[in-house]
């Protein structure tokens, strides 16, 4: 049995490093990338960024400001307009057909709404890319599967269908499907959007414990400051498709960029505008 | 002027649009082909998809095929009996069934029940991600999710319009043996002698398979370029369901001209 099964079946309790993302070697790195649906429409604007080997970093910003698409350009699902988007040293935007399925092989993402498929159970949802990618026998994918639901707490719902489950459970089924195949690098969009105080806790543990039981680099992308900055090494604020700031989580407590202050604090007005840009009230009502 | 000039370019980019989704078809139609292979290495995606679209359908396909014979059994008694020719129903309902209304109605109720789940399924399955995270799991979906619904509804039309035309038989052989009062050996003997096995029966098997080719690459080919939104999927159900029954019928009256003109030679 391998031993990142045994050890993420144990979920041991690891403490949080918080080492800057330069200290070590790094998985991915965007260097000066911009991306837009159309010319006219930049989503991302010469955005820099690093995640070095093993650790948990997180990519913060408003709703639409680009998050998402950071982790659609890594797995290859957009390819960026200008800049280089690499992946252990390789441009994602070079590879073939076949080199993509081989580095997607090597990455598990997490949709924000789980994206598990309705047609089957918890069990087989976990078993799709074992069976999709190996050729292990049945009584192994059992056992497999089996240890990554105990992982989650969801040994029990394996016969379930995903419409039996709540969003929390959905999201920690996905969680495990994530990393069935024990990914080097593991991609959240919006973990915690939707959930209850304390599915939010669990999965975010959760996130922060498969992490360095399997040794993975992690990239979560959420606008939850209070429960990220409990697990993440490692934040990048990303605001209109930029970076407008990164720190560990100390220095970013501790910051007083209006940005970030504005972020951290949950102030409803400052950089970034509560509203959209309109004439003012006494133009729109004369 | 002005308005002369923006109706024509109305109808330029109108025609631009309608040439490059045909296009865009004919593409994803070979990208089908190209990646069909995983589908029939494993059969169980296949029959699985028989199930959906072909075994969830008999009940609307029997039922209406045993309807549309007695019908036509009850409509040609009228014409036929003027003539004194009622003894040559089972001629009529039998050529009209296996040539024509098996292999025509048989693809529109397929298309409505069938084709119209299949693009819903896959354009809710693109609508919740669930296509991207296959993606992302380094699996195809044209391989794994819309292949194996293509050669299910290929395989299942054929058989729909068979069993169609077989219960219409015998709707027609219900009302006009039993009901009317035709004799028995004329009804089924003319049949037997009338309905030539090329022209009348492998004619209609040609047509529900050319058919089940264009439903259901339209269905697929709808679900999967649909918006991923509620009102994205209601628009390309109705547009798999609309465009289907209008490519049935062009498709049939062009196989009908081709059948037509070999019958004659």
């Amino acid at each position: 049995m391998p031993d990142t099964i045994i050890a993420m079946s144990l979920v041991a309790e690891f403490p949080p490093s918080a080492l800057s993302p330069n200290a070590c070697e790094n998985l991915v790195e965007l260097k000066d990338v911009s991306f837009g649906y159309t010319r006219a429409r930049k989503i991302l604007s010469g955005v820099t960024l690093a995640v070095p080997k093993g650790k948990l970093v997180a990519v913060m910003g408003g709703s639409g400001c680009g998050k998402t698409t950071i982790l659609r350009l890594l797995c290859g699902q957009h390819r960026a307009s200008s800049g280089e988007v690499l992946v252990g040293g390789q441009s994602v935007a070079t590879m073939d057909r076949e080199q993509m399925f081989a580095h997607r092989r090597k990455l598990g993402m997490l949709f924000q709404f789980g994206a598990l498929f309705t047609d089957l159970s918890v069990f087989d949802n976990v078993a799709f890319p074992m069976r999709e990618h190996t050729q292990l026998p049945q009584d192994i994918i059992h056992d497999l599967v089996l240890m990554k639901l105990n992982a989650v707490g969801l040994r029990g719902a394996a016969r379930l269908k995903p419409s039996e489950l709540s969003g929390g459970m959905a999201r920690r089924v996905a969680l495990a499907r994530t990393i069935a195949l024990d990914p080097q690098l593991a991609l959240y969009d919006e973990p915690f959007a939707g959930l209850d105080p304390i599915s939010l806790s669990v999965v975010g543990q959760l996130i922060r414990k498969l992490n360095d039981a399997l040794n993975m680099t992690s990239i979560l992308v959420t606008h939850d400051v209070v429960e990220s900055m409990k697990i993440v090494d490692y934040i990048y604020f990303i605001s209109e498709g930029r970076v407008v700031a990164h720190g560990d989580v100390p220095s970013i407590k501790a910051s007083t960029d209006p940005f970030v202050r504005q972020f951290v604090d949950g102030q409803s007005d400052g950089p970034v505008r509560f509203h959209y840009p309109a004439k003012t009230l006494a133009e729109d009502f004369a | 002027m002005i308005a002369v000039f923006d109706a024509i370019g109305r109808v330029g980019s109108a025609v631009i649009a309608g040439v490059s989704r045909i296009g865009y078809a004919t593409r994803f139609l070979f990208a089908i082909l190209r990646h069909s292979g995983p589908s029939f290495m494993r059969p169980r995606l296949v029959i699985r998809e028989v199930y959906q679209a072909g075994v969830l359908s008999l009940i609307i396909v029997c039922m209406s095929g045993l309807f549309v014979g007695m019908v036509l059994a009850l409509q040609g008694y009228e014409t036929l009996s003027r003539y004194g020719a009622s003894e040559s129903m089972g001629v009529l309902v039998a050529m009209a069934l296996v040539r024509e209304l098996g292999p025509v109605v048989a693809g529109l109720l397929f298309a409505s029940r069938a084709g119209s789940a299949m693009t819903a399924e896959i354009g809710l399955m693109k609508t919740t991600e669930q296509l991207a995270a296959m993606e992302v799991m380094a699996v195809d979906p044209i391989a794994r999710v819309v292949a194996p619904r293509f050669w299910g509804g290929v395989i299942s039309l054929p058989l729909l319009a068979v069993l169609f035309s077989t219960l219409g038989v015998f709707g027609g052989f219900l009302v006009a043996v039993k009901l009317i009062g035709v004799d028995s050996g004329a009804f089924w003997s003319q049949m037997q002698a009338s309905v030539d096995w090329r022209y009348g029966v492998m004619n209609g098997v040609i047509k529900s398979v050319v058919f089940g080719i264009a439903v259901s690459l339209i269905a697929v080919f709808e679900g999967y370029d649909a918006d991923p939104t509620a009102e994205g999927v209601s628009a390309a159900t109705t547009r798999t369901v609309v465009t289907s029954a209008l490519a049935i019928l062009a498709l049939d009256f062009v196989l009908t001209v081709f059948m037509f003109r070999g019958e004659i030679n």
